[in-house]
């Protein structure tokens, strides 16, 4: 980790044109140009949000436009405010006793943030996928099978089969799994487990994926495996990635923004905010000069 | 060692001095423990294992000088466990339930949690003592129905207790992931975190009714005995810790025999359960290492 932070921080110190070379990880499917992703249409448009977890306020009025069929990239210091952020999304943060968020996030022009709006309903258009590979404990196909099942989307066994398997291949994870289907979800290796929690949430087909630092438990191989998938599935939906590791930041995303103490510092494609930052913080943040 | 000064010699060698007498008494206690579980085990086998017949389980107590068993004894323990079992194990899993996944920290709950551990630890003669006020005054008479309502007073704290601990060792990240994926609460509880807790439950249960199967005090004031077949639940009702209780302090040797019998029986009934409830939590132990 501290490996690949000194990598970035130098590829932006010998002043590089772009972060390409440290993109180029072998498993990583061929760039598509940020410029490209940036102008696609915006998905979540976060408007003013403050967030509060008891008297201590977590995000101080955030704005930003999160595009779809891309990956945008939350970094910053631990304790800036990016996981909040995150979870205030699919309204996770309702889960914890005390926590409060004020401000809009809309979506299709819904306000997913409304009091009147039921968090399950947005949970189910905003899948999740967490820092530790959390498959419950039931088979492969029954993880899968969760979601579909909980929100009555199939009415046959055979239509739910199919949604498994095309949820699996989705997830780059069929052919790992496809003659083990009835074993336990938590018989695989971290990274198949990874991969299998981001099938069980792409089972109900969301518009939007929410990932929490999905690497930082995974070793390398197996993060490089996560990587490419995210960038096959930016294809068709919009992801929304915490990450500590700016060289992943730059990896997979298309677009950044940068959190520190709770504010929005800067936001912009990737390549601009890794090689030029209009924002001086943003500049010691990524060249390693704090956090 | 060579390098070491006195001083640290010295305190070395206290702390390795220390060390083995900490362990020494360990050892000590635990032999204390297992020789007298030993004798126990030892004294009921050898005094009950001689009138261990097949009339123990085909004949019912009968007077002294007859061909007497246990029939009705061991037919009325296993109804009124069963049916205190029945009774109390779901009440204390929905306790538990809401202690661990609803109430939690909750005002509500720490009091519910308090009553619950002092339940716990109440006597169980005082358990006997009210059920006597609630169902055997009004309804007029000793009852196998009031024995089972007593045990399950005693087994539902058990259950609660072991029900609230297991679900707590249950992974947040379950519940995370499952509120994720959209489910409601109470999905969340039935689909993910219950069977993931399944095996340890199981455990709670069956530890419960190992502990009510020895309970005598609740059931003198509750189903009374009975010396006669009855699987009558409104009519008193025999059962094997009162038939112990009753025939261990007789002058009839015969009527001893029996007792130590019986005592052997439910013994051996309370180890099988330990044993099953072992299997299950290893059961839960393996599936979460995964």
């Amino acid at each position: 980790m501290s490996l690949m932070t000194k990598e970035a921080s130098e590829t932006v110190e010998a002043g590089a044109p772009a972060p390409r070379s440290i993109r180029g990880t072998p498993t990583s499917a061929p760039v598509v140009k940020p410029t490209a992703a940036v102008t696609a249409a915006t998905r979540i448009k976060i408007q003013d949000i403050n967030a509060f977890y008891g008297e201590k306020q977590a995000l101080f009025g955030v704005n930003l436009e999160i595009p779809d069929n891309a990956v945008t990239a939350f970094i910053g210091a631990s304790g800036c405010g990016k996981s909040t952020l995150l979870r205030c999304l699919n309204r996770m943060n309702d889960t914890i006793p005390g926590a409060r968020v004020e401000g809009r996030i809309l979506m299709d022009g819904i306000d997913v943030n409304g009091t009147e709006i039921d968090p399950v309903q947005v949970r189910t258009r905003i899948g999740m996928v967490f820092q530790k590979p959390n498959p419950f404990p039931i088979s492969i196909y029954e993880n899968i099978a969760y979601g579909p099942r909980t929100h009555k989307l199939t009415s046959s066994k055979a239509e739910l089969d199919e949604i498994v398997e095309r949820s699996l291949r989705r997830a780059a994870l069929w052919d790992e799994v496809k003659d083990r289907l009835g074993k336990p979800g938590l018989g695989l290796s971290g990274g198949q487990q990874q991969r299998l929690v981001i099938a069980r949430a792409l089972a109900v087909s969301p518009a939007v994926i929410l990932m929490d630092e999905p690497c930082s438990a995974l070793d390398p191989i197996a993060t490089a495996h996560i990587e490419a998938l995210l960038d096959e599935l930016r294809k068709h939906t919009c992801i929304v990635m915490v990450t500590h590791s700016m060289a992943q930041a730059a990896r997979v995303s298309q677009v950044t923004a940068f959190f520190h103490m709770g504010k929005l510092i800067e936001s912009g494609p990737t390549d601009q905010i890794f090689t030029m930052p209009k924002v001086e913080q943003t500049h010691d943040y990524i060249t390693g000069r704090f956090g | 060692m060579k390098q070491l000064s006195p001083a640290s010699r010295a305190r070395y060698f206290r702390r390795q001095l220390v060390d083995r007498v900490m362990s020494g008494l360990c050892m000590v206690a635990a032999g204390v423990g297992l020789v007298l579980l030993g004798l126990i085990l030892w004294m009921l086998f050898s005094n009950g294992i001689g009138g261990l017949k097949l009339s123990v389980f085909t004949n019912s107590m009968a007077q002294p000088g007859a061909e007497g068993g246990l029939a009705n004894a061991i037919v009325g323990s296993l109804i009124q466990v069963g049916l205190g079992a029945t009774i109390g194990a779901p009440l204390g899993m929905m306790v538990g339930v809401y202690l661990s996944e609803v109430g939690k920290e909750s005002k509500f709950a720490s009091v519910v949690r308090f009553v619950n551990d002092i339940l716990l630890s109440a006597p169980s003669v005082l358990i006997g003592l009210f059920v006597y006020q609630i169902a055997v005054a009004p309804m007029g008479g000793f009852s196998g129905f009031a024995g089972a309502l007593s045990l399950a007073l005693i087994a539902m704290p058990i259950v609660a207790r072991t029900t609230e601990d297991i679900l707590r060792l249950v992974p947040q990240a379950y519940r995370d992931g499952a509120v994720a994926l959209g489910s409601r609460e109470n999905e969340v509880v039935r689909k993910v975190v219950l069977p993931a807790a399944f095996s340890g439950i199981l455990t709670g249960v069956l530890l419960a009714v190992a502990r009510i199967a020895g309970e005598t005090a609740p059931l003198l004031f509750t189903s009374l005995g009975n010396t006669n077949w009855s699987t009558d639940l409104t009519q008193p009702m025999a059962s094997l810790p009162i038939a112990i209780y009753r025939y261990a302090g007789s002058p009839y040797p015969e009527w001893v025999s029996l007792a130590w019998t019986g005592a052997m029986l439910i013994t051996v009934g309370v180890l099988v359960l330990n044993i099953l409830s072992r299997f299950s939590h290893a059961a839960v132990a393996g599936k979460s290492q995964g």
